[in-house]
């Protein structure tokens, strides 16, 4: 019998559903992995008791022949930037932490701030019967392109543990390359998704800006966040949006429109589709075996039926600046609230002022980047600087809008590279910030747009000396609220480029 | 030199709405510390705001009462700062595009009237409340966190202190008239902070300014405002400079001192608030406030001095309050002498109202004042027997006329037993009759106070007064 834990979403659930497997098995099979590739770093929290507990629960719901969820027994786990009331919460920051015996920040997640709630986007996956087993590793506060900024020690990349798994949503993109989990949560907000999931070889979605609910996820930048799955394979994916998605009462900015057929829509033909091709993304800095393993891909979905045709995306080249303007003014607004007053970390000598206690508390407990970015946001945003940066960033975020909207006037979807090479070593981009931000230098436009993202792998690289063969991920985007066509093209991207299933990474 | 003060009024006065701002935890003041509170007013990690629309209703109701233009789109925006009683790290308020804007006032300072521009008038959320000295420790109270403010920021129009009170009394009345604020300046949910400057009179350029923070009682704005004043003018008659910086008034000592001075200013690093869309109201919204909107008080002394033929003191006090008026008019309903009413009203109901925001308790009901006023009317009784009809009535559900049958208080009107008594006192007091058929018409009043010892007050004053002048005065 093949290994449950390793089928789509929708099959797992079947199983369970029909009393194949039980839920309590599927789950435990899941934590044994989970226990198996510790080593990977894709949890910082196990959430072995209440994983247990609900999939006893969902064994008991079918005992008594009560309906079950879309999800039933089926093991997901969340990015950590995600509020949980039964786990810790830490954005993999020590400033979520408490403070331990010798007087310094927690060390690790189980110090981990409690959130009193659950995500809005947490509680539909519990309403689906989903066992949620764990907290993913991510980049502090979902800053960053490696994982190496998590402040518990990075997550590795399981096709090579020398390497990355991207980020910021790293965790979540291992956690399910590794089957570990048939699904995870992870939030993007310039690509966070997107990229992990290329570098390791799984289907990433960013939904629309307002697709998904935001109450719960740990802000970075509100305007950019969205929160969204990862899965082997496109069908899984989709039904994992299809639980999570739709309006909120506690989101002003989700939208308030129907919920799509996601699943249904993989099963559609891609024939008479129009695929733009921008070749802003085809430029300098791509390395060579993504570019021919994108185009292969879009040639192999011509074939099917698919019309190709170039679109310009003018603006593309303002989309880093435009988004470390935005994104970094709103995180320091964002992350004011982490001040040792409420929660989480606090160091200050007894009756310290308050001043030093903000100094300390937020020096220990934020990492360098978060830092850096946070002395970013609030530059751009001060008085006599906010025209020269914030306002010109929002009109050139009008700009790279505006020039999507006219390629969708022309093309259903765009396909271009997610990543502009494949999972890179640790170290690699040194200390120099500007060459990590240029890892997201193909995501960061949908991101400014609001427009619905998706990247599936699409081919493994050639082996060689220096690299093992590695996943290579094709990025679909497709106009607001569209993101059927996202499914339907990811679909066929599967079913032409992997014809017996996703590629599995040499584990043990 | 000779100087003018140049003043301005910001406003933070409490919607009443039942819920906070952006989340569903109770406005309810006076709970245990940190009882009101959610993961959305706590500033928790991942929460987020969900505008309140009755804050959206009164706010347009505000701004409508201030004759603002109310804009069909505005903006959220951040205020950041750091401080314990801001959970967030930045306060939820509007900047650049505020919801009203270009309104105004009218104020009364000794009989002269005057209309002061309103520049605008936007929502924010309140911020907690830090608790100091707990054991040399410092705690926060969030359970005020998150009510929702106007904030109403006034023209540099105020030339006085008096001004500056009459203002803030006009403002106070305007927004319980229209009922989105209670007036309670004890409970904070009316503050105020103030701008001074001046300058020489007649010259046009304006002063530096410093703003005066918390002013917690009309008394204190008066002074506060005062004491700034004298302070600059020292400052300028000495020859120095106004330094811009943020003051706090002491009421003990009556001076002003230095909060913050200018290069310790905060950059609020102001932007659109990216959890809330921007507001959109629509202009049948906008119509359909306007036309629910109470008749404001300047509207109502207007009508009730031209219509009515109240003098303005008396409109004035009546229209302290939206149940005074109500009370009045409700009075007049039954009886139609509104000149009357309102002395009634002005001097005897209103010295046992008592108001609590927004409502108003009464010692007796407008329909045993229309009633008792009827008695008076018909002559039943004299108007001094109302008094103290009225203070029988008060607390009571009595009616006016079983009080008068119980005390029997009814005026004596009958004329022929009058004539016997008045007769009676003639004979009596003969010297003092003479002098009055002498012509010492002024007698007649000894007479009268005689009548009236022996009724009890009861006796009918112009009839016995008729019966007198035709006993003493017609006879030659």
């Amino acid at each position: 019998m093949s290994e449950v834990l390793d089928l789509p979403i929708p099959e797992q659930a079947a199983c369970v559903a029909r009393g194949e497997i039980s839920a309590l098995a599927l789950t435990e099979r899941a934590l044994g992995r989970m226990e198996a590739h510790g080593g990977l770093h894709a949890f910082l929290y196990v959430a072995r008791e209440a994983a247990l507990a609900a999939a006893a629960a969902v064994d008991q719901k079918r005992a008594r022949g009560e309906p079950l969820g879309k999800l039933c027994g089926v093991p997901i786990a969340i990015k950590d930037a995600l509020c949980t009331r039964d786990a810790p919460t830490t954005c993999a920051s020590k400033l979520l932490t408490r403070r331990n015996a010798s007087g310094t920040a927690g060390s690790d997640a189980d110090s981990g701030w409690r959130p009193p709630y659950d995500a809005t986007v947490v509680a539909r996956l519990r309403a689906a019967d989903a066992v949620l087993v764990g907290k993913t590793n991510m980049d502090e506060f979902a800053m960053g392109s490696s994982g190496e900024n998590s402040a518990f020690g990075p997550m590795l990349n399981p096709w090579d543990s020398t390497r990355t798994a991207g980020g910021s949503s790293g965790g979540s993109a291992v956690a399910v390359a590794a089957g570990m989990a048939a699904g995870s949560l992870g939030s993007d907000t310039g690509g966070s998704i997107r990229q992990p999931a290329a570098l390791c070889g799984v289907v990433g979605v960013k939904p629309s800006y307002g697709r998904v609910s935001r109450y719960g996820l740990v802000a970075f930048a509100s305007s950019l966040d969205q929160v969204g799955p990862f899965a082997r394979d496109a069908r899984s994916a989709a039904r994992l949006l299809e639980v999570i998605s739709g309006a909120d009462g506690h989101d002003s900015t989700c939208a308030d429109l129907p919920v799509g057929a996601y699943e249904a829509a993989c099963d559609k033909p891609v024939k008479g589709l129009r695929i733009g091709i921008p070749e802003e993304y085809f430029g300098a800095g791509l390395d060579p075996a993504v570019a021919s393993s994108v185009r292969a891909a879009i040639s192999a979905l011509e074939s099917e039926g698919c019309s190709v045709h170039p679109v310009a995306l003018p603006h593309t080249r303002h989309g880093i600046a435009t988004y470390y303007i935005v994104a970094t003014a709103e995180a320091s607004s964002n992350l004011a609230r982490f001040d040792g007053v409420r929660f989480g970390l606090r160091l200050e000598p007894p009756r310290s002022n308050l001043e030093t206690m903000y100094g300390k508390t937020r020096n220990a407990g934020f990492g360098a980047e978060v830092k850096r970015r946070i002395l970013l946001g609030t530059y751009v945003l001060s008085s006599g600087y906010y025209d020269a940066y914030y306002r010109k960033a929002q009109k050139t975020r009008t700009l790279i809008k505006q020039d999507f909207d006219r390629a969708f006037e022309t093309v259903d979807a765009i396909a271009a590279p997610t990543s502009p090479s494949p999972a890179f070593k640790f170290g690699d981009k040194g200390s120099d910030p500007l060459a990590m931000y240029l890892a997201d230098i193909y995501t960061l436009p949908a991101s400014l747009a609001g427009i619905a993202g998706l990247s599936v792998p699409c081919a493994m690289t050639r082996a060689n000396d220096s690299q093992p063969a590695l996943p290579v991920g094709l990025q679909l985007l497709a106009p607001a609220f569209e993101e059927e066509r996202l499914f339907t093209l990811a679909a066929a991207v599967e079913r032409l480029t992997a014809p017996n299933g996703p590629a599995r990474p040499p584990l043990g | 030199m000779e100087y003018e003060p140049v003043i301005g009024l910001e406003v933070h006065a409490q919607l009443l709405t039942k819920s906070k701002l952006f989340c569903a935890c109770s406005t309810d003041f006076g709970g245990e510390p940190n009882t009101n509170v959610c993961p959305v007013c706590l500033g928790l990690p991942g929460s987020l705001p969900v505008l309140n629309e009755q804050a959206v209703t009164f706010a347009v109701q505000a701004g409508l009462a201030l004759g603002c233009t109310i804009h069909e789109k505005s903006i959220f925006a951040r205020k950041n700062y750091f401080y314990p009683d801001l959970p967030k790290g930045y306060q939820i308020s509007q900047f650049e595009e505020p919801i009203a804007t270009h309104g105004h006032l009218d104020i009364d300072v000794d009989g002269v009237s005057k209309r002061v521009g309103i520049t605008r008038a936007h929502m924010e959320e309140d911020a907690g409340k830090n608790v100091h000295g707990v054991a040399g420790d410092s705690l926060v109270d969030l359970n005020r966190a998150g009510t929702p403010l106007c904030e109403i920021v006034g023209e540099p129009d105020l030339r006085s202190s008096a001004e500056a009170a009459a203002y803030l009394r006009a403002m106070r009345d305007l927004l319980v008239f229209v009922g989105v604020n209670d007036g309670n300046l004890e409970e904070g949910s009316f503050r105020c902070d103030a701008n001074v400057s001046i300058r020489p009179v007649g010259t046009e350029k304006l002063g530096t300014r410093c703003e005066l923070k918390n002013i917690n009682s009309f008394k204190f704005v008066q002074r506060a405002i005062d004491a700034e004043i004298i302070r600059q003018t020292a400052i300028l008659d000495a020859g120095g400079k106004v330094k811009q910086e943020t003051r706090s008034f002491d009421p003990d000592t009556g001076l002003t001192h230095t909060l913050r001075a200018k290069d310790d200013a905060h950059d609020y690093r102001y932007f659109p608030e990216p959890d809330l869309p921007p507001l959109r109201v629509t202009a049948a919204f906008i119509a359909a406030q306007r036309a629910g909107l109470h008749e404001l008080p300047v509207a109502v002394r207007k009508r009730w001095v031209e219509t009515l033929g109240l003098t303005a003191a008396t409109a004035q006090t009546l229209s302290q309050h939206p149940q005074y008026v109500t009370f009045f008019e409700t009075v007049c309903q039954s009886f139609d002498q509104p000149v009357k009413v309102a002395n009634f009203v002005a001097n005897e109901v209103l010295r046992g109202a008592k108001l609590h925001g927004l409502a108003a308790t009464f010692t007796v009901t407008p329909a045993q004042v229309a009633e008792l006023l009827l008695l008076v009317e018909s002559g039943e009784i004299s108007g001094k027997q109302a008094k103290e009809v009225f203070a029988a009535l008060e607390g009571t559900a009595r009616t006016a006329r079983s009080v008068v049958d119980e005390r029997g208080l009814k005026v004596v009107s009958d004329s022929a037993a009058l004539e016997v008594l008045c007769q009676r006192l003639i004979d009596g007091f003969p010297s003092q009759a003479a002098s009055v058929r002498a012509g010492k018409k002024a007698l007649i009043g000894f007479f009268m106070g005689q009548v009236m010892k022996e009724t009890g007050g009861a006796a009918n004053p112009k009839l016995v007064s008729d019966i007198f002048e035709r006993l003493l005065g017609g006879a030659p």
